[in-house]
């Protein structure tokens, strides 16, 4: 028999406008029928059909963007909601990781609210009193257990809220988000003892926006789109159908301002045609300036592939493509890109003079490919200026800032400005196990 | 009533928890005061003390049926004052306790009416501690007290049963009409003069009006509040019959209350 067996549910929220909702109370009071006078006036579909079984000792993960229902459908299976429509049944005692702490009182000590909350979860007495222990010292809150909870940081508050709710031993654990919370070392320990439950055939429900955890620890993955199931099955397949859904979606949004802003830089660039190149100036600032005896016409971002895109990997590289044409032939040129990065800090610049190409002539459209083999830059949005102008400076068509791209990988979390291409190494007295075996 | 009965044994398997809120919560209410639970008897101690200033020595007119003493009306005035303070008090409270849990009722699994019975319950507590200083009063200041006064937990049961009931349809009604609470805060002000706490019933304006009588009459708080004066105060069998209907009167509110609050139960998770 399924753990967790789903047919069909969905739940309908009902919204009520604040007038509709003064008609209630009179005709309320009026007529006296309450019950049939609460209609609502607007519904949501928070979960719409769905259907799924979770076996027992199966760890399951749902994944989807915010709102699309992953928490209202936890909370469906905690039973803390009931469905509109459809079957659910559960089998076990279950406990439900949704908000750490909920229920704690700031005014009382840590200890009695460790028994208050033990109990509304499930436990005897007589069982947290055992376990107290065990619970203070996962939560490493000995010092301080019998201080009052609202002197808590909101960190110890967190730990002690994890602490009780996994040791109710249940049999069906749902967690909601809950690792987000923790430092760098309780988040290790919160794995380990999810670990744990796995290896006692629990069954787990894990909703996260933890992509790489839900592949390592889950056996089956559920991807949640508008209340409904839009994939169901292997961690890696659905989780990598649901990044890539995510990166369609940046690269609409992307495409949509980038048209936006082109228009924009259109209409700047006829009032300064003939203006002096303003100062340059911090930020960004879409900008256009030359008296175009060589104009650029268009900027183009594709994959090394040849497809357009602004929505790139780290690790991916990127070809700029520009469109130049020269009113009369000139052989005084040189081309030029720079990227910025959205503090405006220049990640990378560089134009032919630097290296060393001699310009000979330039006639009529041409097209220039500056080619970058990998980007090697963070995650975050960059801005690019391309140019091309004298040997000496003087600008033909400068623009600066007028295109942008994405840079982004749910895998990789480094910081700084670039990405410096490295592999680490360490000697036998320094052991680390391999990444992935913290959960496994 | 199967659904009732099904409720009622869902609850006491969640008496531990109970029990557990209750304590939480007289624990936090005195948290970080000097005198802690002994505001539980100094609250009402005062209300009466601002009652007697005001109705016994200013207006005078309280006493007179009191032989004209201001320390006899005193303490006729504190047997009704407590056991109205525990209802007063869980009622107001009751209005707002699945708002100010909502946290609970949104992300915990169990059963909501908890929250009132335990804000009825801890109020009872309340009051059972201001009890010792009641008889003080009723022993040095009063008339005694009697054989009838262990009739006193039978007058608090139908208090409790009443106050039961109401807690549960206040609480689930205010969820959806946040009005409730405005309104209730003035209703008890009225409910307070219309029932016979800063006057006895026996008062010659109420018995030579039919009307203020029939009024006093319906209010299941005047046969209740008569019972604890009886008991204590006078020393007298409580009237059996009007104390058994107000009972009656409290189990029908309880079960009107707790099929109200099982109605909209479910819609407690999004509308806290």
């Amino acid at each position: 028999m399924p753990a967790i067996e789903l047919e069909g549910v969905g739940r309908v929220y009902q919204k009520y406008s604040s007038r509709h909702r003064f008609q209630t109370f009179k005709s309320a009071l009026v007529r006296g029928d309450i019950f049939r006078s609460l209609q609502a006036s607007e519904l949501v579909t928070a979960v719409d059909g769905v259907s799924f079984k979770v076996e027992r000792g199966e760890t399951f993960g749902l994944i989807g963007e915010n709102g699309s229902g992953k928490s209202t459908l936890l909370k469906l299976i905690a039973g803390i909601a009931k469905p509109t429509s459809g079957r659910l049944r559960t089998e076990g005692k279950i406990s439900a990781l949704i908000e750490l702490g909920a229920g704690f009182h700031p005014e009382i000590s840590g200890r009695e609210n460790v028994f208050i909350n033990g109990i509304m979860l499930g436990l005897s007495k007589k069982e947290i009193a055992r376990k107290f222990d065990e619970i203070v010292r996962f939560a490493e809150l000995e010092e301080f257990i019998d201080a009052p909870v609202k002197t808590y940081s909101s960190g110890m508050y967190m730990r002690l809220g994890f602490s009780v709710a996994i040791n109710v031993n249940p049999d069906i654990l749902l967690t909601d988000e809950v690792l987000s919370v923790g430092d760098a070392a309780f988040v290790p320990k919160c794995l380990d003892k999810i670990d744990d439950f796995r290896r006692r055939r629990k069954t787990i429900v894990f909703v996260s926006h933890d992509l790489d955890t839900v592949k390592k620890i889950c056996d089956r993955v559920a991807w949640i789109k508008d209340g409904k199931i839009r994939m169901l099955g292997d961690p890696k397949r659905t989780v990598d159908a649901y990044l890539q859904d995510i990166t369609a979606k940046q690269e609409a949004e992307f495409q949509e301002r980038a048209a936006a802003s082109t228009v924009a830089a259109a209409v700047a660039s006829q009032a300064i045609e003939s203006a002096p190149p303003p100062p340059p100036e911090e930020g960004r600032r879409e900008n256009r300036w030359g008296r175009r005896e060589v104009e650029i016409r268009k900027v183009t971002l594709r994959g090394l592939d040849g497809t357009e895109k602004h929505v790139f990997h780290p690790e991916e590289g990127l070809s700029i493509e520009i469109d130049v044409a020269a009113a009369a032939p000139v052989e005084d040129f040189v081309f030029g890109i720079g990227v910025f990065n959205s503090l405006g800090t220049s990640c990378y610049g560089t134009n032919t003079q630097l290296e060393d190409y001699e310009p000979k002539l330039l006639r009529g459209e041409g097209k220039v490919v500056c080619r970058i083999e990998r980007l090697n830059l963070i995650n975050g949005t960059y801005y690019l200026d391309v140019a091309v102008h004298k040997r000496d400076g003087y600008p033909y068509d400068y623009h600066q800032n007028m295109y942008s791209f994405l840079v982004s990988s749910a895998a990789h979390k480094d910081v700084g400005v670039a990405r410096l291409p490295h592999t680490w190494e360490f000697s036998p007295a320094v052991a680390f196990g391999p990444p992935d075996k913290k959960i496994r | 009533m199967r659904r009732l009965f099904g409720n009622l044994k869902e609850l006491y398997k969640y008496r531990v928890l109970i029990q557990n809120l209750v304590s939480r919560e007289l624990k936090a209410r005195y948290r970080g005061t000097v005198l802690g639970f002994l505001w539980s008897f100094f609250n009402p101690l005062l209300l009466m003390l601002v009652y007697t200033m005001v109705f016994g020595l200013i207006l005078k007119g309280g006493r007179v049926e009191f032989g004209d003493s201001p320390t006899l009306y005193a303490v006729f005035l504190f047997t009704g004052m407590l056991p109205w303070t525990w209802f007063s008090s869980s009622s107001l409270e009751s209005a707002n306790c699945l708002m100010i849990n909502g946290n609970l009722i949104k992300k915990i699994l169990f059963p909501a009416e908890v929250l009132p019975v335990v804000t009825v319950l801890s109020n009872l507590v309340h009051f059972s501690l201001g009890l010792p200083i009641l008889f003080v009063f009723l022993l040095v200041f009063g008339k005694g007290l009697t054989f009838w006064a262990l009739f006193l937990p039978a007058v608090m049961l139908v208090q409790m049963t009443f106050s039961l009931g109401f807690g549960l349809l206040i609480s689930s009604l205010t969820v959806h009409f946040r009005d409730i609470r405005d309104i209730l805060a003035n209703l008890l002000t009225l409910w307070f003069f219309s029932t016979p706490i800063i006057y006895p019933l026996s008062f010659k304006s109420i018995q030579e009006s039919s009307f203020l009588s029939t009024l006093l009459n319906l209010n299941p708080m005047t046969h209740i509040i008569e019972g604890y004066h009886t008991c204590l105060f006078y020393g007298a069998a409580p009237h059996w019959k009007r104390l058994g209907i107000t009972f009656l009167a409290g189990l029908v509110l309880f079960v009107i209350g707790y099929a109200v609050f099982d109605r909209l139960r479910d819609s407690f998770p999004e509308e806290v």
